[in-house]
């Protein structure tokens, strides 16, 4: 495959704001081999600043941290937002939704809210991001369990590459709640962004060789104790990458499962 | 003409952009045209909806133009609707090494597979390249939620899920792909499509991306969506559920019935004697249940379909319209047609036989349009009795036989998002279809 360029990045948790906050701690070693760490949360969730005050509220939390690491990528990446086709990847979609919903549908099925019916469709953040921006691109949402983001990152190279054109990937989950924690596994709120371009450009951070891998690859394991803390989210698969990113060693080699079968195998290149 | 129409929508998203809570300083983009693709050939297909199982049951309710809808019978306290339920979910079981995955639309998917020898097919085809060099993609809206809320019914003293239930792969908008691709055996690239009605349309987009740069050789595409108490309730609350079976562009049409479906399509490199011509995605940045009132989204992925086809609209023979029934949606996509298209095509849509299958809508029209284009019969609107003055002469109620050579289909979805494929027979075989 040609070599794709990556042109913006964004992260976002409670505890890391933002890619400056997230690069820097990422770089740093971990504490002491089993000492315990306690993220300190500086936010409980983002305010993406493209959504009215009203809906900035209304929010579900995955279309918060969504649109947040969306917009961010795509400032640092300098492409204008609505020329961008958007792959949006999430393991479980909103799942503060879906309890309100299932819970609704055991009691009080005819009093369900319409707005929260149309919040729980899993393409619900691209649709927002797409009307934040007056964006008429392609869009998608798309899911793979615990490889949610290594999936989307394919669908979005492939994308990239196959229409010569830039992308904007987006991967976000949210913590389980109620009854759906007893069954699903994640934890506190990640967003990740990316804009991968088939070009150089004068705002490209990295380059990115990517291919297929066949039989499975055991899991990155992870070098920094910030990223290590944010490992219980469902979109955890992303963390490596991101590693990589901040850490931003001469060439690095990283494979992301894809499924139990194959893998995404990528090389990191700054120059 | 592409210029023409690329005119046409700078005018369109500006009114767009009126309408959305946040407006750009900048001017408006162009569209960029896509490149035209090569024809993949499709080498086996098949639907199971509430017309039956296989491609059979659906011609023939089609040609008998035979609706499959009946009054709500689905769950405790149904709401007064119709719906397109498959019989057969009931009675089907899931071979015992794949029990784990047991639930509504597993079931379904598993009944799917059955029909047509499509199963047979996709080993075939896993054995010919490999199993690692066949992509799964799948479209579902809501995959197996109808057991999460099972589940919800049950939970315990703590309010958890009772342990028998506690599978985290089956609560999970996966679920429907691991399950499939545990089936079959597929070790390639396996991703779940889930743009709510436009899924599994956009499943052959990105089959076709993978196939184009050579990551796998073949793919099967396809959706699932099964009758659950999400979408039944929560179309209701939004008012769009029809009392009666849905009446798709009728003047009286009172919205949606909803329905269940699964089905799949074999994607090889082609030619073949039918094939994906192109396909379109595009969004319409205007409301998260509300199409665009230009229907900006719908023509700007029409434009796209038909620019990787390499054809015009005078290209097309017969149109699988989305056709919901609301009465927005069949304002916006009538009016679409009307300007894009010649009095001579033939259009119509199929959601008064198997009702609105959402995330299986995609696959379900599409295989209608691999019918259409196999058989020269072009199926009618069922249940429409009185056209909407918005529709056009290219809006048909009663059924027709004809020379399709190609055929477009149109799914769109909650958020906006807007898909339109085109299929075709190969342009050797331009005879007319015995």
């Amino acid at each position: 495959m040609a070599p794709l360029f990556i042109d913006g990045i964004a992260l976002w948790a409670p505890s890391l704001p933002g890619w400056d906050a997230a690069r820097l701690a990422f770089r740093s070693e971990s504490p002491a081999a089993g000492a315990p760490v306690v993220p300190v949360a500086l936010a409980k969730r983002p305010a993406p600043q493209m959504l009215p005050p009203a809906e900035r509220r209304r929010a579900p939390d995955t279309v918060a941290v969504a649109l947040e690491a969306a917009a961010a990528a795509v400032a640092a990446s300098g492409h204008d937002a609505r020329q961008l086709p958007s792959i949006f990847t999430s393991a479980h979609g909103d799942l503060g939704v879906n309890d309100y919903m299932c819970a609704m549908l055991a009691t009080t099925p005819s009093l369900l809210s319409p707005t929260k019916f149309h919040n729980s469709v899993h393409n619900a953040a691209a649709g927002y991001w797409t009307m934040g921006c007056g964006c008429h691109e392609a869009s998608t949402a798309l899911t793979a369990f615990e490889h949610s983001f290594a999936n989307g990152l394919l669908a979005a190279a492939v994308q990239c590459a196959a229409d010569s054109r830039a992308v904007l990937l987006v991967g976000y989950d949210v913590a389980a709640v109620g009854a759906l924690a007893s069954v699903t596994r994640s934890d506190g709120l990640l967003g990740v962004a990316l804009v991968l371009s088939p070009e150089r450009g004068a705002k490209s951070v990295a380059r990115l060789d990517w291919s297929l891998q066949d039989g499975p690859r055991p899991a990155v394991r992870l070098q920094s104790a910030a990223a290590t803390a944010l490992s219980g989210n469902a979109m955890a698969d992303a963390l490596p990458l991101f590693e990589a990113l901040a850490r931003a060693a001469d060439q690095t080699t990283i494979s992301l499962p894809l499924s139990a079968f194959q893998s995404l195998h990528l090389t990191l290149s700054f120059d | 003409m592409l210029i023409t129409q690329a005119l046409g929508l700078c005018t369109g998203l500006r009114l767009a952009l009126q309408t959305v809570f946040y407006s750009p300083l900048l001017t408006t983009p162009t569209a960029q045209v896509p490149a035209p693709i090569a024809p993949l050939s499709i080498s086996a297909f098949t639907a199971t909806t509430a017309a039956g199982s296989g491609l059979q049951s659906l011609q023939d309710a089609l040609q008998a133009h035979r609706s499959g809808l009946r009054p709500n019978d689905f769950g405790g306290a149904p709401l007064a609707t119709w719906i397109g339920r498959v019989d057969a979910i009931e009675t089907t079981a899931l071979p015992a090494a794949l029990s784990t995955w047991d639930c509504r639309n597993n079931r379904l998917a598993w009944l799917g597979l059955q029909a047509d020898g499509f199963f047979d097919a996709a080993i075939a085809v896993r054995k010919r390249y490999g199993a690692h060099r066949v992509a799964l993609v799948l479209g579902t809206s809501t995959a197996s939620i109808g057991a999460t809320e099972n589940a919800y019914t049950r939970l315990d003293a703590e309010g958890r899920f009772p342990p028998d239930t506690r599978l985290p792969a089956l609560h999970t908008p996966h679920s429907l792909a691991l399950f499939v691709q545990e089936a079959l055996g597929l070790t390639g690239p396996c991703v779940t499509v889930s743009t709510a009605c436009s899924s599994s349309a956009k499943a052959f987009a990105d089959a076709e991306r993978l196939i184009r740069l050579g990551l796998v050789d073949a793919a099967v595409v396809g959706g699932v969506d099964t009758l659950c108490g999400s979408v039944l309730f929560g179309f209701n609350s939004l008012e769009l559920v029809s009392p009666e079976p849905c009446r798709p562009f009728d003047a009286h049409r009172a919205g949606i019935s909803l329905g269940e479906a699964a089905g799949y399509a074999l994607l090889e490199r082609g030619p073949g004697a039918l094939q994906l011509l192109g396909y379109g995605e595009a969004s319409d940045a205007h409301h998260m249940s509300t199409p665009h009132p230009e229907g900006l989204g719908a023509e700007r992925a029409l434009n796209d379909a038909l620019a990787r086809a390499g054809i015009s609209c005078a290209d097309i023979d017969y149109i699988n319209l989305h056709g919901t029934a609301s009465t927005k949606n069949d304002e916006v996509e009538s009016a679409l047609v009307a300007r894009r298209f010649g009095p001579e095509v033939f259009a119509s849509s199929t959601k008064g036989f198997v009702g609105h299958t959402l995330g299986a809508a995609g696959i379900v029209e599409a295989v209608v349009c691999l019918l259409a284009l196999r058989s020269g019969f072009m199926p009618g609107t069922v249940n429409t009795r009185t056209p909407d003055p918005c529709c056009g002469p290219q809006i048909r109620l009663a059924p027709a036989q004809g020379n399709v050579r190609r055929a477009l289909s149109n799914s769109f979805g909650f958020g906006g998002n807007n898909c339109a494929l085109i299929f075709g027979r190969d342009s050797s075989d331009a005879a007319e279809p015995s």
